[in-house]
């Protein structure tokens, strides 16, 4: 690994290092873990080698691979079919892949998703897993599920750290300029336009999940520019403005405005709003994320964790899954098959699809993230400006800043926990994951730590610990070309007797959209096995 | 008296302490030293313009003479009289006043002290004769001492009143301390001047001095001192006329002094630690603080959570939070009635298990205690500090009549948004009657404690016909804030009664009354000790008069937090 000054300039720039560097002696670093995230099993089972043939194949009606949001959807939806003959493997020691959160003694915390939107009336699985959590507080008039107050994302919602002071809200508005403020209301109207825009069928152009989103070329043809050049075109050049949408492609892309899809950026703000000049549907949150949809849907299924799939094939008698456990290699005959793993995973373990991978693949782009987990001791002190709120950005820095764990439970004093975000927006994802490669929890904290203490000075003193994860192959990205192109449609097909579910196959990585693949597989399995 | 309406700092105040503190140190800064170059020393010691002529300018007088008896700048040096004498007093008024200002019970302590600082002053004068050697040496040593050890007194016994076990024995320590090097210098003075004039003379010189000292000091202490500086800045500024005098000294006495440049240096040196004390008094109890508070500080602290202010004027003390007056000894017993009473008694049955969320001065706790069926009560307040002062701080206590210590009473420290939510009552656990006193909402922090969410988990908290009483800032001064908190508790199930109560320190008071089902307000008053609650008052306090009725308001949630926006914006107006 090269020096922490090195480091600290590849991922926050050379202002930041420097100034991070300047005390001669550098400090002790917080203590901490990173965790792992089965990148070091999968590498082993399935990048680099393969479990040998088990002995026996023990029989389910059902196998599920992969126990995060897709496939323990599936499994919960297969549950509520009456299907229980099923059973979920998943790689890692944890069950939630990239949705799952831990516990501290003071708080839960997250360690990747860590909101979803609130449901429309049109979603009704997501009703219906919310009503189970008990987290639907009644409906509104024209029959909207309201969610629980105490779920809903707290007031201030986000904040955003400029020039040595916090101003509400994510926009910049202080000494935003009258163009400023004109491109930002041009920019809302064409959103307004989006919200309320509906094609022939009565579909709306953007809405949660994808799969739902009108598919009128009008629409879809948004996918063949970039973000950035669609705002361009509409001579919205302002920098705050342009801030904003790189800050958003950031947050749920991981790219840039000038790599994602113009579809994407407009889904981003268009999606969440169910009208013209409505108020956008609410964040809904827990202190750990999204990690209590993900136990809940666990609680239906049967899990298996330590579960390495190195292949699936299919045979006259049913689907075969080979795993790798501790105990070494297992089989299960299946009749149905739901492979809920990462589309980059599934081309390298479902045989029919490695025999076609050859042939053609959909272009796929994952992006790396880093998440810091930065246990306090106490609070930073509040200095100027906007109180403190459960996302605090950073105008200036090429991280997301933080959101902090115990804002929602209203812990407001002592102890807590920051949830630190970096997304490597480069577009060159596999260059970036080597030129990180092997930097451990050391040089992680320290850009955390340096990245934040410039809004919190003596940071580092309240700082007990520093957990680390970090996601390879965090997320699918949505750049220019990749939503509507025909191969991402068509990955969603089963083959035979193998299903897939995961939100890759949205091209972009959301709650909701792992959440309605496996919807959408149990739905087909399901069928299935009914009508066999 | 302050007659402002309560808690007017904008919703941003308490989180943007930091730099306004910053900020108000800058002009005070000046200010301290454009007072300090007015106290300082001229460079060339001269006589007073109405001093007798006598013995003529020093510096010339000693190179004219080097006589083997050392003639001494004698006018000068009855000057020295005054100023510790005046200081000696001022001593001995602040430690008074601040003992009985944290202690209570201003005559007891009051004649503690002037006792013992007597009888110290005795100890001194006696142990004056034991003292040899070179006396101009000792009488400076003597006046350093003083300067060091009263300059520091208040600002040290302020600092250690939160965290020490036996403060009154650290006040009458340095009360003793004080006393004695006071009455040392008398003595060592008046033999300094020994042999310089005729014994008659001397005594009657010194004495008058003395007693003129006395007088001013009398005279200063109430009407200058205490209202413009503080007692921080009073005992500090002593500590100042000290050092100065054992500097002037250092000149006036050179001839007698082995090496006068070292003690002057020492004396300057003292000196300017204290005005640097002066200065840094503003981080102790801010100058800005002294300024915002119409009386007198007696109490002020910072806890984790807040900024704690009690001040004593003529018509009682008050406290703050914040900045933002939480009561008047004066009138807190309108406030504190109509806060419990209207609750205790809408509950179907004699309540026995009470829950307080908020106030922990104590002060609801007082009127809870006085119900007989009354078994157990829980107060849920976020501050340890607030809590512990209500039961250790002799003003506090005796005002909420000790309730904090009652056996029936447990107190909880915890934020009360996450205490409600983590402690569901067990079954026939539940509270019959729930009193809600927390400040005003102008933070998020607090606004969350006014949601639909926190009062839908009140419920939950509450025994079948059980009551419960929520503040509710004021009608008038902030009126769409006062029904949103109506309509909230409206939204989460709720059957309300509004209600209010003129309190003359805040202005026109609501509250809401509640319960689970639909309930008439209560009529009737119990004969409990009450000076402000009778039948009459009771049925007065649930008729709004036309400029503080009702308005269309948005319900308060988590996520709209739309009390805090109205506050902000209702309370401006007044400020
Ligand atoms: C840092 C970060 C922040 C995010 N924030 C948000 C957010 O705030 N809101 C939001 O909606 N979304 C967010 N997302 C995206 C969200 O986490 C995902 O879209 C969603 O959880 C994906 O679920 P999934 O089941 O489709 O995929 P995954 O989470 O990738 O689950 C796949 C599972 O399969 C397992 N697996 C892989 N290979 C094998 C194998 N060979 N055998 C067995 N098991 C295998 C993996 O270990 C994993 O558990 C975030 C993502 C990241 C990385």
């Amino acid at each position: 690994m090269t020096s922490r000054r090195d480091f600290l300039t590849l991922l926050l720039g050379a202002p930041m290092a420097a100034w991070a560097c300047r005390a001669s002696r550098p400090p002790t670093t917080p203590p901490g873990q990173l965790l792992s995230t089965g990148a070091e099993l999968g590498h082993r089972w399935v990048r680099d080698g393969r479990a040998p043939a088990p002995q026996t194949f023990t029989r389910h009606q059902v196998v599920v691979v992969g126990g995060g949001v897709a496939g323990l959807t599936a499994a919960w939806a297969l549950a509520r079919r009456g299907v229980r003959d099923c059973v979920v493997l998943e790689l890692d020691e944890q069950l939630g892949g990239t949705a799952r959160g831990a516990s501290s003694a003071v708080t839960p915390y997250p360690w990747g998703a860590h909101y979803i939107v609130a449901p429309t009336a049109a979603q009704h699985e997501l009703t219906a897993l919310l009503t189970e959590l008990g987290a639907i507080e009644g409906y509104d008039d024209h029959g909207a599920p309201i969610v629980d107050e105490a779920l809903r994302c707290r007031e201030p919602e986000e904040r955003i750290f400029y020039r040595g002071r916090w101003y509400e809200g994510l926009y910049l508005r202080a000494g935003a300029s009258a163009d400023d403020l004109r491109q930002l209301d041009v920019f809302q109207a064409e959103i307004d336009r989006w919200a309320s825009w509906r094609d022939a069928s009565g579909a709306r152009a953007f809405t949660l999940p994808v799969s739902q989103c009108s598919q009128d070329p009008e629409v879809t043809g948004l996918d063949r520019q970039s973000f950035a050049a669609w705002l361009d075109e509409r001579e919205l050049r302002s920098p705050r403005l342009r801030w904003l949408c790189d800050y958003a492609c950031r947050d749920d892309y991981g790219l840039l405005a000038s790599s994602t899809s113009a579809w994407a950026g407009l889904f981003y703000f268009a999606a969440r709003q169910t009208g013209a000049k409505v108020d956008p549907q609410p964040v809904v949150t827990w202190p750990d994320g999204n990690f209590p949809l993900v136990r809940h849907l666990a609680e239906a299924a049967v899990t298996r964790v330590r579960a390495v799939v190195s292949s699936v094939t299919q045979g006259p008698d049913g689907a075969r899954v080979v795993a790798h456990t501790d105990a070494g290699p297992v089989g299960f005959l299946a009749e149905r098959v739901i492979v809920a793993v990462p589309r980059f995973v599934a081309a390298k373990i479902v045989e029919p699809l490695r025999a076609a991978a050859a042939v053609a693949s959909a272009p796929s782009d994952y992006g790396a993230w880093a998440v810091a987990n930065l246990h306090l001791r106490d609070r930073p002190r509040q200095v100027m400006g906007a109180p403190r709120a459960w996302d605090n950005v950073l105008y200036q820095s090429k991280s997301l800043g933080y959101v902090t764990a115990t804002h929602q439970q209203g812990r407001d004093v002592g102890p807590t926990v920051l949830t630190w975000y970096y997304p490597f927006t480069d577009d060159d994802a596999a260059g970036a994951r080597r030129a990180i490669s092997g930097a451990g929890q050391p040089e992680w904290a320290e850009t955390a730590l340096a990245d934040l203490s410039r809004a919190h000075p003596g940071l580092r003193d309240l700082v007990t610990r520093v957990d680390v994860a970090f996601w390879g192959h965090g997320m699918i990205r949505p750049k220019v070309g990749s939503l509507w192109h025909p191969q991402r449609l068509a990955a969603a097909t089963p083959v035979g007797r193998i299903h897939f579910a995961h939100t890759d196959l949205s091209g972009m990585a959301l709650f909701e959209e792992a959440f309605d693949h496996g919807n959408r597989a149990a739905r087909e399995v399901a069928l299935a096995l009914a009508t066999r | 008296m302050s007659d402002e309406p309560k808690p007017t700092a904008p919703p941003s105040a308490a989180e943007s302490s930091g730099p306004s503190a910053a900020e108000s140190s800058g002009p005070s800064a000046t200010e301290h030293s454009e007072r300090a170059e007015r106290m300082a020393p001229p460079p060339v010691p001269q006589a007073p313009g109405h001093a007798r002529p006598a013995p003529g300018p020093e510096a010339s007088a000693e190179r004219a003479a080097p006589a083997p008896v050392t003639r001494l700048p004698v006018t000068a040096l009855y000057l020295n009289v005054f100023v510790v004498a005046t200081c000696g007093l001022v001593y001995e008024l602040l430690a008074g006043t601040l003992g009985s200002y944290l202690l209570g019970d201003s005559v007891t302590q009051f004649s503690l002290v002037i006792g013992l600082y007597l009888s110290a002053m005795g100890a001194g004068a006696w142990l004056s004769r034991r003292i040899e050697g070179n006396l101009a040496q000792r009488f400076l040593d003597v006046e350093l001492a003083v300067a060091v050890v009263g300059g520091l007194a208040v600002p040290v016994l302020f600092l250690a009143f939160p965290s020490v076990d036996h403060f009154q024995l650290l006040l009458l320590s340095f009360v003793f301390a004080i006393g004695v090097l006071v009455g040392l210098e008398i003595p060592l003075l008046m033999r300094l001047l020994e042999g310089q004039l005729a014994f008659k003379d001397l005594v009657s010189r010194v004495l008058t001095f003395d007693y003129i000292g006395a007088l001013v000091a009398a005279l200063l202490f109430p009407l200058l001192l205490v209202p413009k500086l503080g007692l921080v800045r009073t005992s500090l500024l002593m500590g100042v006329a000290n050092g100065l005098v054992a500097v002037w000294g250092s000149y006036l006495l050179a001839s007698s002094l082995r090496r006068p440049w070292a003690i002057r240096a020492r004396a300057l040196a003292v000196t300017a630690g204290l005005l640097l004390g002066v200065w840094k008094a503003d981080a102790l109890t801010t100058r800005a603080e002294d300024n915002m508070y119409a009386d007198p500080i007696v109490l002020s602290k910072s806890s984790h959570y807040q900024r704690i202010v009690i001040t004593r004027g003529r018509s009682g003390f008050q406290l703050f939070l914040n900045g933002n007056l939480q009561f008047s000894s004066a009138d807190e017993y309108r406030y504190h009635e109509a806060l419990v009473h209207p609750a205790m008694l809408a509950a179907t049955t004699p309540p026995r298990r009470v829950l307080v969320l908020g106030g922990g001065d104590g002060l609801a706790l007082r009127e809870i205690l006085a119900y007989p069926s009354v078994r157990e009560v829980t107060l849920v307040d976020l501050d340890p500090a607030m809590t512990s002062l209500a039961r250790t701080f002799p003003l506090l206590s005796k005002l909420n009549r000790a309730a904090v210590s009652d056996p029936r009473v447990r107190i909880v420290n915890d934020d009360a948004m996450v205490w409600v939510a983590e402690h569901p009552p067990a079954r026939g656990q539940a509270w019959d009657a729930i009193i809600v006193d927390f400040p005003d909402p102008n933070n998020y922090a607090l606004g969350k404690l006014y949601t639909k969410l926190f009062y839908r988990r009140l419920a939950a908290q509450l025994a079948p016909g059980g009551a419960v009483a929520v503040q509710a800032t004021s009608p008038l001064f902030a009126r769409r804030s006062y029904w949103c908190i109506v309509e909230t508790m409206r939204a989460a199930g709720w059957s309300t009664h509004p209600y209010q109560v003129a309190v003359p320190s805040f202005g026109v008071w609501g509250y809401v009354l509640a319960r689970r089902e639909d309930f008439a307000p209560p009529e009737r008053v119990p004969s409990l000790p009450l000076r402000f609650l009778n039948d009459t008052a009771l049925a007065g306090m649930f008729r709004f008069s036309a400029d503080i009725g009702p308005l269309e308001v948005e319900v308060n949630q988590l996520d709209n937090q739309a009390l805090v926006r109205y506050y902000e914006r209702e309370w401006q107006r007044w400020e």
